[in-house]
């Protein structure tokens, strides 16, 4: 079979298609994006969307599967936090009918992250098996494989990936697709409909179905004994069993494909083989957890593997021969720190101006605007959850009282809004709140890659459908004052804001202007610093333009990346940023 | 058998995916084993980046152990710099001869040092520097920078010329694919009188 370079992503991908897999769901995020990216560009077979949100999209999947369609549901660590009702409620019901996969990408480190979560907790919490690729192949293979385990044990089983397989490639041999299900629908209120005395019978299928997953564990060919040195021997899965050949080559390994339920037998028979034995694994102790359960305790386990951020070769080597951890590679000293900031030309730049200048309290949310919170703009006070920014907001005011509110802002992006926003403001109006709440609309999901959302008005496949307005939502719900800006005009932005704050009620100002980057064909030239007006004042610099520096206390405008916005423009007291022709 | 441990350094946004693509690619042309790892998100926001790629008869961890890589493109001079020391002390660092400025910088907080050519050579390791941006300018197309840079990795590599050759070819733009090539060959001159 043909041989290709594949991210874990873009392998589960082909896995679903292998698979027979007939509709696909996800709500974007870091790392997990890719995948229905992948199923909308390469099989068109394949119905995709984008949800609105995880819960919705574990919804979708389920009833695909009522219907006998094969499906799968993919997000981030924290997405199946957010879908976890329906999630706990399809471990009663089960998946008989139609084969079903919930793509967990977990990123250890939090590389573009709030949390560090380990979603093989949730195997063990909602009794499904959970299913742990190494490489690509593997993410491909194993994507089949729960769609295969899913119909034959009727559960739902989670595939879980880590940042480090779903962001990197390697090379996959490709298969053949399984012959899809016939789509079919009978009802079976026995089966679907999880009320009280249902759900007890269903309590105890999915005790029964936990033995059984466990008996097939013992020989399944997802769990892979190595037998080398048998001195000793790491039981180990996912992306740590790379590491650890890496580093210990010598090593018998056993790589649990399937990390839960953890086969007892299959598990002392390595112990029986190998003198010593080590758990090597990132993040919780889970593997190390189920075993001392079974009365097996490892020579070397948590204790010396680190509990913290994502394993590498080197922390991996340093826990085994018993070094201290090196937590972080080797740096030069005093060299400048290059974080993350907002694009030259982000339309978010000139609201949180504006915050900054008005020296407001802003509760805010998930997104590239949570950047608006480092300096020099830092105008956001908080950022818990995707959503969180109305609740939090509500929640002040009612402790710290009116006169608080007034210069209180609520900050979401458009696609977080939609994601779990809209009942935050629902709630907000409901319990007779003064909340002022700021959409950021760049017409996009921005921070993942500009995917489309229902305020765009297109969907993932590209097609044109019903385009949420944003306006007419916030009056629907009860707003009490609702104003559209243009985020590029500063004057304007801060005249909303604070018509926004004196006015009764619940207040809703979007600030609309898409993603510099998704209209790059829009950008006009770059603007420039008359030297003889510039008098060094650093104003511009308030702004956090990264197309903006100081030279020889001169501003100066760099003109690649200047997208010509005019923002800084309109803060130079001097008017010393103007149009090229101009100078 | 052919191997290496490859890291690329840089700035969020400056194409550094596309060119461990074709680093990947050509490696898969001689039948290696390739892997290659990178992050996405938030830290592409204009943040620093660091990319792996490695190739030979078996790879296992996506990741290179620091210290150990054997070569290392920098496509920005601090980025260069801040990942020196994870290249093995008779390693070679490309370091392409561009300046971005930080928001750190830019906003006055911290200063970019000036001596990052001397900075660079004290760290033991063979250091080639490549103006790269101009190279891509002077053939009429900037865009092309990354494909200057890869030439001169290229010269210090042990794949094959065909191989590269090729891998640009499938992944530059068509009407691209012959001012990519010409870049390539630039950008390998550049190298090879460094050896």
């Amino acid at each position: 079979m043909q041989k290709v370079l594949l991210s874990g992503n873009e392998a589960v991908a082909r896995g679903a298609y292998e698979a027979g897999v007939g509709v696909a769901t996800a709500y974007p995020g870091t790392p997990s994006t890719e995948i229905l990216q992948a199923v909308a560009d390469n099989y068109p077979d394949i119905y995709c969307e984008w949800s609105v949100n995880e819960k919705v999209a574990v919804e979708v999947a389920i009833g695909a599967s009522f219907g006998g369609v094969r499906s799968l549901s993919a997000m981030k660590h924290v997405g199946l936090n957010v879908a976890a009702d329906p999630f706990f409620s399809l471990a009663y019901i089960g998946s008989a009918t139609g084969g079903m996969v919930i793509v967990s990408a977990d990123d250890p480190s939090m590389h573009s992250s709030q949390n560090e979560q380990d979603n093989r907790n949730y195997g063990r919490h909602a009794k499904v098996p959970v299913l742990e690729p190494a490489d690509s192949q593997e993410a491909k293979d194993f994507t089949v494989w729960a769609i295969k385990i899913s119909e034959r044990f009727d559960t739902p089983v989670i595939l879980r990936l880590t940042t480090r397989i779903s962001h990197s490639k390697s090379v996959v041999e490709l298969g053949k697709p399984l012959k899809p299900n016939k789509a079919t629908y009978e009802k079976d209120v026995n089966r679907r409909m999880i009320l009280p005395a249902i759900a007890r019978k269903m309590r105890i299928k999915v005790e029964e179905r936990l033995k059984k997953l466990t008996e097939w564990g013992e020989d399944c060919p997802l769990n892979i004994m190595e037998i080398r040195d048998k001195k000793a021997g790491v039981i180990t899965c996912g992306v740590t069993y790379q590491h650890v050949r890496e580093v210990a080559p010598e090593l018998s390994t056993l790589k649990l494909g399937m990390v839960y339920p953890i086969p007892p037998k299959l598990v002392r028979k390595f112990t029986d083989l190998v003198k010593e034995l080590y758990i090597v694994e990132e993040l919780d102790p889970f593997i190390e957890m189920e075993l001392n359960h079974m009365g097996i305790f490892p020579k070397k386990g948590k204790d010396v593997v680190p509990v913290l951020y994502e394993l590498n070769p080197e922390r991996v080597e340093a826990a085994l021969k018993g070094e201290p951890d090196p937590i972080s590679p080797p740096m030069p000293p005093d060299i400048p720190n290059r974080p993350p900031v907002l694009c030259p030309g982000c339309p978010h730049t000139g609201v949180f101006y504006n915050l900054h200048r008005m020296k407001a309290r802003v509760t805010g949310d998930i997104g590239c605007y949570t950047l608006g919170a480092l300096p020099p703009l830092s105008a956001m006070d908080t950022c818990v959850c995707m959503g969180a920014s109305l609740g939090n907001a509500l929640g002040l005011e009612k402790a710290l009282g009116e006169e608080f509110n007034k210069n209180l802002f609520a900050i979401i992006g458009d696609s977080t809004f939609i994601h779990s926003g809209i009942t935050g403001l629902v709630n907000c109006i409901y319990n007779k709140g003064n909340t002022n709440l700021i959409i950021l609309d760049n017409r996009a999901t921005a921070m993942t890659g500009h995917q489309p959302n229902p305020a765009t008005g297109v969907t993932l496949k590209g097609e044109t459908t019903h385009e949420l307005d944003l306006a007419e939502l916030a009056r629907a719900c009860g707003a009490s004052y609702v104003a559209e800006v243009d985020p590029y005009d500063l004057a304007e932005t801060r005249k909303a804001l604070e018509e926004a704050s004196e006015s009764e009620g619940v207040s809703v100002v979007i600030s609309k202007r898409p993603c510099a980057l998704i209209v790059r064909d829009e950008w006009k030239p770059a603007l420039r610093v008359d030297v003889k007006a510039c008098n060094g004042c650093r104003l511009c610099l308030q702004v956090g333009c990264p197309a903006i520096s100081m030279k020889e206390k001169i501003a100066v405008i760099d003109q690649v990346l200047c997208t010509g916005c005019g923002v800084c423009a309109q803060v130079c007291p001097e008017e010393a940023i103007l149009e090229k022709a101009v100078i | 058998m052919k191997k290496a441990d490859v890291l690329i350094a840089g700035v969020g946004g400056q194409g550094i995916i596309l060119a461990s693509e074709i680093i990947a690619l050509s490696a898969m042309k001689e039948g290696l084993d390739v892997k290659k790892a990178e992050v996405h998100g938030m830290s592409q926001r204009g943040g620093s980046v660091v990319s792996t790629l490695r190739y030979g008869e078996k790879v296992f961890s996506p990741l290179i152990k620091s210290g150990t890589a054997d070569i290392l493109l920098g496509f920005e001079k601090l980025e260069a710099y801040r990942t020196a020391q994870a290249v093995k002390p008779d390693g070679v660092i490309i370091v392409n001869d561009q300046e971005i400025y930080p928001i750190t910088v830019a906003s006055g907080k911290a200063k970019y040092p000036q001596n990052l050519d001397q900075l660079l050579a004290q760290t033991g390791r063979k250091v080639i520097k490549i103006d790269a941006y101009n190279i891509a300018k002077e053939l009429g197309e900037v865009r092309a920078v990354n494909v200057v840079i890869l030439g001169a990795l290229a010269s210090q590599l042990d794949l094959s010329r065909e191989s590269w050759l090729s891998a640009i070819k499938e992944r530059v733009p068509k009407k691209a694919v012959e001012v990519n090539l010409k870049a390539f060959q630039k950008g390998w001159e550049v190298g090879e009188k460094q050896v």
